[in-house]
């Protein structure tokens, strides 16, 4: 596949049967069911705030699951994921208990972090997650690191770096590219561009058509996919990670997508209409899945029933969990 | 013993950890063929080639970002900030990242790697490239702080930096990279968070860190002089930190005199006075502590101005002489 790195880059289309012919139907029905678990997740979450069961906030990723499925699908083990606040879809796509996520979620000593993290920090470093991150390209410099040390063992990982569109215009972004290009680093860059940074719209922060031309600055191949499209996103992330296991540097690959709900529990949502909500909710990532599949309304209704039925089992976890103990409260601090 | 300078001895103690250790590398600013800005890194590239002496672009928070990345999935990367000042450019990454991942993992995950950068004022380089900030990074937990003041301290505690399992911010100075002192050959730790009684003494303690340990002790010469007997203590550790020397001292004493060249306003010295005043040394003060730092000013380029906006060996003299005069 050649990409473009020129100014005007267009969306890439994948070749959609070909694709389902090479995964098989029963692969891509268990991603129908891993997107549900997601979203159910992000139902939970968003329900167990309303009722005052959890405290702080939360960043759902409900209209994204498949950024998270299709780009985790198209990693190997072994390969090192970072990725953002709005994580725990990535979290969950990557291979992660959800029974943990949720305990960490409510805080719990069982969680991935013992409740020290929150939603916003769950890691799970035993199976190469480092870590979502509270502060937005955040995690971008730290891929420089973990791509160099890739590097340096000789092996064959590569790390994914997932951030948001708001993130592609921090210093932080520029600095990193750059140094991931010079040293030809196995990195993929995954920019889920869901249109918003917070409030500020992408038409307003940027004064190019796609954020994947960027990478057009740092002399990397860069690609812009329908990241409501599974397949897509599986498609331009796995030649990323080919291209970046086999030496060829890394790759800015941006997912256009949309978040359903408000940035965090705070967002009245004034800057956008309900009209454009309606709109990207009619290009529901799961339901494209299932239409492409021609799933059955009965089949599809019995995964979202699996898929609820887990989450009602984590939270069941999570609920008998024990809270950390005010004895700890310093543990973790130092090595 | 063998005599060399505190920059050799930061040398010497990156080449043999990098000679005992592949995990080990450096990345930094012209810190390659160049040998980075103040030579501590010159000739290194030509022993362990440019892997392990990787030359960065100016990104500073690119710098923290590699060592983070690098420390977290298995290495021990010795990152240089060229000048200390342009660190601020690298605060997220150490404060929000390097700092917390193992907190906010709930202690699952450990990030080795220390940061050299040089500090400090005396070279005529003005105020955006002569601070002292360190006490930024003691305010931070899950960092370590180190700020050698002696070639041998220097060495043992880069070496012992390099072994820990927690980010440490490394402090040197630019005036002491050309001092001169004994340094043993073979491979030694100097202890992190352990204070240091540098010079033992009876009247009054001055705990100093940094180039004011050495300025202490040219004060301690002259006031020697006059019949007062000054004991001198280094932390060399501020964050964790070893106060028990310091608290014992007081008690001995009496009385304290604390210096450091960094702005005096929340400077470390206030951290200090208040662990004093805290514990039960308080009840052996003879007299209020007293505390040296930097004018409350940026630093000055003129020469004389320059001199006067930190303590000198005269101000640490005077400050004491006093404080000893001082009766209950």
């Amino acid at each position: 596949m050649e990409w473009t790195t020129l100014v005007e880059s267009e969306i890439f289309q994948p070749d959609h049967r070909q694709l389902i012919e090479e995964l098989g139907e029963t692969r891509l029905r268990e991603w129908v069911l891993e997107m549900n678990i997601i979203r159910a997740f992000e139902e939970k979450a968003e329900d167990l705030f309303a009722r005052g069961l959890v405290h702080g906030t939360m960043h759902l990723s409900i209209g994204q699951e498949a950024v998270a499925v299709g780009a985790s699908a198209a990693m190997e083990d072994g390969d090192y994921l970072l990725n953002h606040h709005r994580g725990h879809g990535h979290c969950l796509a990557w291979g992660s208990d959800v029974r943990l996520m949720m305990a960490e979620f409510l805080g719990k000593e069982t969680g991935y972090c013992r409740g020290r993290g929150g939603s916003m920090h769950i890691a799970n470093v035993e199976m190469n997650n480092l870590g979502a991150n509270g502060i937005v390209g955040g995690g971008i410099p730290i891929s420089v690191g973990v791509g160099l040390s890739i590097k340096k063992r000789k092996t064959r990982q590569v790390c994914l770096t997932i951030f948001g569109d708001g993130a592609a215009n921090e210093g932080a972004f520029h600095e990193s590219l750059n140094m991931a290009s010079i040293w030809d680093l196995p990195v993929v860059y995954l920019c889920e561009n869901n249109q918003y940074a917070m409030s500020m719209p992408v038409q307003k922060a940027f004064n190019i058509r796609y954020i994947s031309q960027r990478a057009a600055a740092y002399g990397i191949a860069g690609v812009t996919v329908d990241g409501n499209d599974v397949l897509a996103v599986y498609d331009a992330v796995r030649t990323a990670a080919q291209r970046a296991r086999n030496g060829e540097g890394p790759t800015l690959v941006e997912a256009l997508t949309y978040r359903w709900k408000g940035h965090s529990k705070s967002d009245r949502q004034a800057y956008r209409t309900r009209d454009e909500v309606k709109e990207w909710q009619a290009r529901d990532p799961i339901h494209r899945l299932a239409h492409l599949l021609e799933m059955s309304e009965a089949e599809y209704e019995e995964i979202v029933k699996k898929a609820q039925a887990a989450i009602e089992e984590a939270v069941e976890f999570a609920n008998a969990s024990p809270e950390p103990d005010l004895s700890t409260i310093m543990e973790g601090v130092y090595a | 013993m063998r005599e060399i300078t505190y920059v050799e001895a930061i040398r010497e103690a990156l080449f043999q950890k990098m000679s005992e250790d592949e995990t080990v590398f450096l990345i930094g600013e012209d810190i390659g063929v160049y040998g980075g800005a103040f030579g501590a890194t010159a000739g290194l590239i030509q022993q362990f080639g440019e892997d392990r002496v990787i030359d960065t672009p100016i990104s500073e928070a690119g710098i923290a970002g590699a060592c983070i990345g690098a420390a977290l999935t298995g290495f021990r990367p010795v990152g240089e900030i060229q000048f200390m000042d342009f660190v601020t450019l690298s605060m997220e990454q150490l404060v929000l990242q390097a700092a917390k991942i193992r907190f906010m993992f709930g202690g699952k995950a450990k990030v080795p790697f220390v940061l050299r950068m040089p500090g400090g004022s005396g070279t005529g380089a003005a105020a955006q490239h002569s601070e002292s900030l360190e006490n930024w990074f003691v305010h931070v937990p899950g960092l370590k702080v180190v700020m050698p003041s002696t070639p041998y301290d220097a060495k043992g505690l880069l070496i012992a930096s390099i072994e820990d399992d927690n980010p440490v911010i490394f402090v040197e100075h630019k005036l002491l990279y050309k001092i001169k002192g004994p340094v043993p050959e073979e491979m030694y730790r100097v202890p992190l968070s352990q204070s240091h009684v540098v010079r033992p003494g009876k009247d009054l303690t001055i705990v100093a860190t940094s180039i004011m340990v050495q300025r202490a002790l040219q004060a301690a010469d002259q006031l020697a002089k006059e019949g007062i007997d000054v004991e001198i203590i280094d932390p060399r550790t501020l964050r964790p930190l070893d106060d028990e020397p310091i608290l014992e001292s007081v008690v001995k004493t009496g009385k304290v005199l604390i210096v450091h060249e960094a702005v005096k306003m929340a400077g470390f010295g206030g951290e200090i006075a208040a662990r004093i005043a805290e514990s039960s040394a308080f009840d052996y003060l003879e007299a209020p502590i007293r505390r040296l730092g930097g004018l409350d000013i940026p630093i000055p380029y003129n020469r004389n101005l320059e001199y006067h906006a930190v303590p000198q060996v005269e101000n640490i003299v005077e400050e004491a002489r006093n404080l000893a005069a001082l009766k209950v």
